[in-house]
């Protein structure tokens, strides 16, 4: 009976092989599978990808980058041991990762303890606000976006709006951070409704928004199937005020999904979803127009945000290992927090002691949807 | 009555594999995996009462970790409790929870238990996920230092963050591992086996039946948010995914794999579960497959679970 717990002592003590002779190496943990594989296979497909391409291009510092990735599945607690396993056995110099807001936050303790560099690729303003000194991240946040929609707003004069907000973790932030914001565009919410994630019907909240005096604008703040509902919806009870969607559902999914009704809906999106439309001289034309031909080349899937994310967070890193002109981890993060005017997929980072994050609303583009297919709104 | 015999053998062998095996620990990451390991043991022995000595099925004891690791979140940032009063809490809502769901659940049977069980377990993580404003929603909630650390520190016990956690969980697996035993051997745990083996039997020879089912279920509901808050301290951090139905897939996994009616094996379950997952990362893509491979073929080559069926291969070789 004791023999097996001898021989799980033993598998324990040996645990992973040793690690390979190192250059330089550079730690991952992404939600390849599990409920979040949708934002993690991307992400790790990118990286892959670029390692090879920095190498094959003489790497850097002269070295050659190691990648050591992990699949944390979405699962908090298995990213903080992969976390750990990154920085005690593979003795990484930083980490990328952190596919989710819940992976993320618990990646962040670890990296604070061991004083690595950590860029995360998850959406959360908690991640940056307040500054964290070890965590960076790429992906820009749900206030941006909610600024980006009410900037535009302005600029139509649009005053009274009616909000439709979906009761997931996605739409509840976003709900929850555009009210912060809102009053400094001189916008008010006259009526707010709130779906749940699985409902097939937002008929009475539209008609209640419908019915309200005075309402100039619909903003919908949902993720997944319910924007794509809102809309058919919204398109069915003949509508006529405009409808603004989140960057959540800035996808080719999603116009399928709504169908016609879709048409005149705007939405902020990054660069890489119109990145045929962007102009020669459009500061991000090269790095985007590059990173979606070669991931769609080497992947035969299309470049999604969620890749831009982690394109960002290597060249960025890479970037970083090379001004610092060598690959400990607090000469990196200082070369990371010193980041000025770096091109990336999601927009011009201009990281500092107190931002990082380091994107403006640039970094968004406000699209309008087509005879069905993204074009860039006014 | 030969568990009896060695009952004090195996406590002193795990108690030996645990303050041996860090010396040939090379890094601060083998202490995590160790900790892990005895987190999940904890919970895993908690269901070898219900499901290996009482036999019962549960399919919902994620939920009890769940309400034990979210205690030690919020009960010292609503009520201003320490965290060690709130685990205690914790653990004390997760008994009261069993006793009054287990009132009516128990008396189901088979399929209908595993899915009333599975029921209270998705309601448990349902809720954590949902009231965002309370629990932080799916992004998660953080939870406060412990300070036991800190505390060991004033008398001259220093140890590093993994080791303490390593240590202070090794003590709760041995403290629940004795128990447990000592259940087996007594007349309630006679009891259990008996109503596992013929609820009808049992209840012809006087077995209060209902009572002692109800009995197992809390005690197990204890072991499993013991270990859910001990999880939510070492981490700092908590998620609804630990109240999620996969984990208590992977529990009950664990129980079965190591050998339902046996308590080293429940540790035996959560080491081989905690740490293949660990050892199978150099196979990349086909992780999940070997990992689902190596658990088919200890289910068809020991159908009794690992601990039962190697015991029973060594002792017909001497």
């Amino acid at each position: 009976m004791n023999f097996a717990l001898r021989t799980a002592a033993a598998v324990l003590l040996l645990g992973a092989a040793s690690p390979a002779l190192a250059d330089i190496k550079i730690g991952a943990t992404v939600s390849e599978t599990g409920p979040a594989s949708s934002l993690g296979d991307p992400e790790a497909k990118t990286l892959r990808m670029l390692v090879e391409e920095i190498n094959a291009a003489g790497g850097v510092l002269g070295e050659k980058i190691e990648l050591v990735a992990y699949d944390d599945a979405g699962d908090p607690n298995k990213a903080r041991t992969f976390a750990t396993r990154l920085i005690e056995d593979d003795e990484v110099v930083a980490i990328i990762g952190g596919s989710t807001t819940g992976t993320t936050m618990s990646i962040m303790q670890v990296v604070a303890d061991a004083e690595i560099p950590f860029i995360s690729l998850a959406g959360a303003i908690e991640i940056v606000d307040p500054v964290q000194q070890w965590t960076f991240k790429t992906p820009h946040t749900d206030r941006m976006a909610c600024a980006k929609i009410f900037e535009n707003m302005k600029a139509a004069g649009v005053t009274k709006i009616g909000m439709i907000s979906g009761s997931d973790g996605f739409g509840a932030s976003m709900h929850k951070q555009c009210l912060q914001i809102i009053g400094d565009y001189g916008i008010e919410v006259l009526i707010d409704e709130t779906y749940g994630p699985n409902d097939a019907d937002m008929t009475p909240q539209l008609t209640n928004i419908r019915g309200k005096e005075g309402v100039q604008a619909i903003l919908n703040a949902g993720f997944g199937q319910g924007p794509a509902i809102v809309t058919r919806n919204y398109g069915q009870l003949g509508i006529k005020t405009p409808l603004y969607q989140s960057h959540g559902v800035a996808s080719k999914a999603f116009i399928e999904l709504a169908g016609p009704a879709s048409n005149g809906v705007k939405l902020p999106g990054t660069a890489i979803l119109v990145a045929n439309l962007l102009k020669q001289d459009d500061p991000q034309y090269a790095v985007v127009s590059a990173y979606k031909k070669a991931y769609e080349e080497k992947t035969g899937s299309p470049a999604s945000t969620f890749g831009g994310y982690a394109h960002d967070a290597l060249r960025l890193l890479v970037d970083s290992i090379g001004r610092a002109g060598k690959a400990e981890p607090a000469a990196i993060r200082d070369a990371i927090e010193q980041t000025k005017g770096f091109v990336g997929v999601t927009g011009v980072v201009n990281m500092s002691a107190t931002d990082h994050l380091g994107l403006d609303l640039t970094a968004f583009r406000m699209l309008e949807i087509k005879d069905g297919d993204w074009a860039l709104a006014q | 009555m030969r568990l009896s015999s060695s009952k004090h053998l195996t406590l002193l062998v795990l108690a030996a594999i645990i303050l041996i095996a860090p010396f040939g620990f090379p890094s601060n990451f083998y202490y995590r995996i160790g900790s892990l390991i005895f987190v999940n043991g904890l919970a895993v022995t908690g269901l070898v009462i219900l499901i290996g000595f009482a036999g019962q099925i549960s399919l919902g004891h994620a939920g009890f970790a769940g309400i034990g690791a979210y205690a030690c979140a919020l009960a010292p940032q609503y009520l201003g409790l320490h965290p060690a009063l709130a685990m205690l809490l914790g653990t004390a809502l997760s008994a009261a929870i069993a006793w009054l769901i287990g009132r009516p659940i128990l008396r189901l049977q088979g399929y209908y238990l595993a899915v009333a069980t599975l029921g209270f377990g998705i309601l448990v993580s349902m809720v954590l996920a949902n009231e965002a404003p309370i629990t932080g929603g799916p992004d998660g909630h953080e939870v406060p230092e412990l300070g036991l650390r800190k505390l060991l520190e004033t008398i001259g016990l220093d140890l590093s963050n993994a080791q303490f956690w390593y240590a202070f969980t090794g003590l709760f697996l041995l403290a629940g591992t004795w128990l447990a035993l000592n259940l087996h051997d007594s007349p309630s745990g006679r009891a259990l086996r008996a109503l596992h083996d013929s609820e009808i039997a049992a209840r012809t020879v006087g077995v209060d039946v209902t009572r002692y089912k109800l009995s197992a279920f809390v005690l197990s509901a204890v072991y499993a948010s013991l270990s859910g808050s001990l999880l939510a301290l070492m981490n700092k951090f908590i998620t609804p995914d630990a109240a999620g139905f996969l984990h208590s897939i992977e529990l009950v996994t664990m129980t079965v794999l190591g050998g339902a009616g046996s308590v080293p094996g429940a540790v035996a379950g959560a080491a081989l579960l905690t740490m293949l997952p660990q050892v199978l990362t150099v196979l990349q893509d086909y992780e999940h497959m070997i990992l689902g491979l190596i658990m088919m073929l200890v289910m068809i080559f020991m159908p009794s679970g690992l601990v039962p069926s190697l015991s029973r291969l060594l002792r017909g070789r001497t």
